[in-house]
C-alpha cells in the first residue's frame, strides 16, 4: 500500500508515496477514510513528500477527504508538496480549503 | 511545421494503462531535451486525456485508446489521444473547469489541467463515434543552437 498512516494525539498523518492517478487513488482513499472513520482526528495531514506524480485524480482525493473531515469539523493540511503537484493543486483552488506547505520551500518542515 | 519523428501506441482502456501511456509519451518527448517541468506538464496532460477515455468514453466497457505523438521541427510535441467511445454531446461544457458528469471523486479538472499545462488543446467529438483530443506544447529544450 503506497500510504503509511499513523495517528497521535488527535492528528492523523498519511505519508503518501508513488504516483497518484485515477488507477491508484482508490486504495489511498479507502485507507485514509478507514482511519478517519475510526478515530475522527481533529487534523489530517497528507504528506506528499514521497509522491512522484499526481494528476487531477489526486485533487479528487484531497477534496473527498476534506468533505469527510469538515463534516465533523476536522482540519486538513497538505505537507511537502512537490512542484508538479503544487501546480495541479493551484488550478483547483485547494488552497482555499487546506493549508499547503511546499516541499523544499517552507523552512522548518521535513523536506527529506 | 514538418514532422521529424512520430510514434503510435494502442492500449486497452484499463486504468493500469494510465501510467504506461503517460510514461511512454514522456519518454518519447524526452528526445527534445525538455526541462523537468515541461516534461511533467506533458505527462500530466496525457494522464488526464487517457483517464478521460477510461472513465468517460468507455464507462462500462473495455475499448481501445489510440495514442499518437509527434515531434515537429519547431520543438513542438503533438499528442493525440483518441477513442471510439460514447463521444461528448457538448464539448464546450465538458471543458469547463469543475464540470463533471460523474458523481464521486472526479474533480472535473481534466481539461483545465490540459489547457493550463499545454499550449493548445483541440477536441473533436461525435456522440456514439468517439473523441479525439490533440495537445501541443512547444518545448524550450536545450537546443544545440
Amino acid at each position: 500500500m503506497p500510504v503509511k498512516i499513523n495517528t497521535n494525539s488527535g492528528k492523523t498523518i498519511a505519508y503518501l508515496s508513488g504516483e497518484i492517478d485515477h488507477h491508484n487513488a482508490w486504495p489511498l482513499r479507502e485507507a485514509i477514510d478507514n482511519e478517519l472513520r475510526r478515530l475522527r482526528p481533529g487534523t489530517l495531514r497528507m504528506d506528499f513528500g514521497g509522491v512522484s506524480f499526481m494528476d487531477s485524480s489526486g485533487v479528487g482525493l484531497v477534496m473527498g477527504r476534506y468533505k469527510t473531515l469538515s463534516a465533523y469539523g476536522g482540519r486538513l493540511e497538505l505537507m511537502n508538496v512537490p512542484a508538479q503537484i503544487y501546480k495541479v493543486m493551484k488550478l483547483s483552488g485547494i488552497e482555499k480549503i487546506a493549508k499547503i506547505y511546499r516541499k523544499d520551500v517552507n523552512k522548518g518542515e521535513d523536506n527529506q | 511545421m514538418k514532422i521529424i519523428n512520430e510514434m503510435r501506441l494502442e492500449v486497452e482502456s484499463r486504468s493500469v494503462n494510465e501510467s504506461f501511456a503517460r510514461v511512454t509519451v514522456s519518454a518519447f518527448a524526452a528526445q527534445l531535451d525538455p526541462t523537468v517541468e515541461e516534461l511533467s506538464d506533458i505527462k500530466t496532460a496525457v494522464s488526464e486525456a487517457v483517464t478521460n477515455c477510461i472513465v468517460h468514453a468507455y464507462p462500462n466497457v473495455m475499448g481501445k485508446i489510440y495514442i499518437y505523438a509527434a515531434i515537429l521541427t519547431d520543438n513542438t510535441v503533438r499528442v493525440r489521444v483518441r477513442d471510439r467511445g460514447c463521444g461528448i454531446a457538448n464539448v464546450a461544457q465538458a471543458m469547463e473547469p469543475l464540470f463533471t458528469t460523474l458523481a464521486g471523486e472526479r474533480a472535473g479538472l481534466g481539461f483545465a489541467v490540459m489547457e493550463s499545462f499545454m499550449d493548445s488543446v483541440k477536441v473533436r467529438s461525435r456522440v456514439g463515434r468517439g473523441t479525439a483530443v490533440t495537445l501541443e506544447k512547444k518545448v524550450s529544450g536545450k537546443t544545440d543552437g
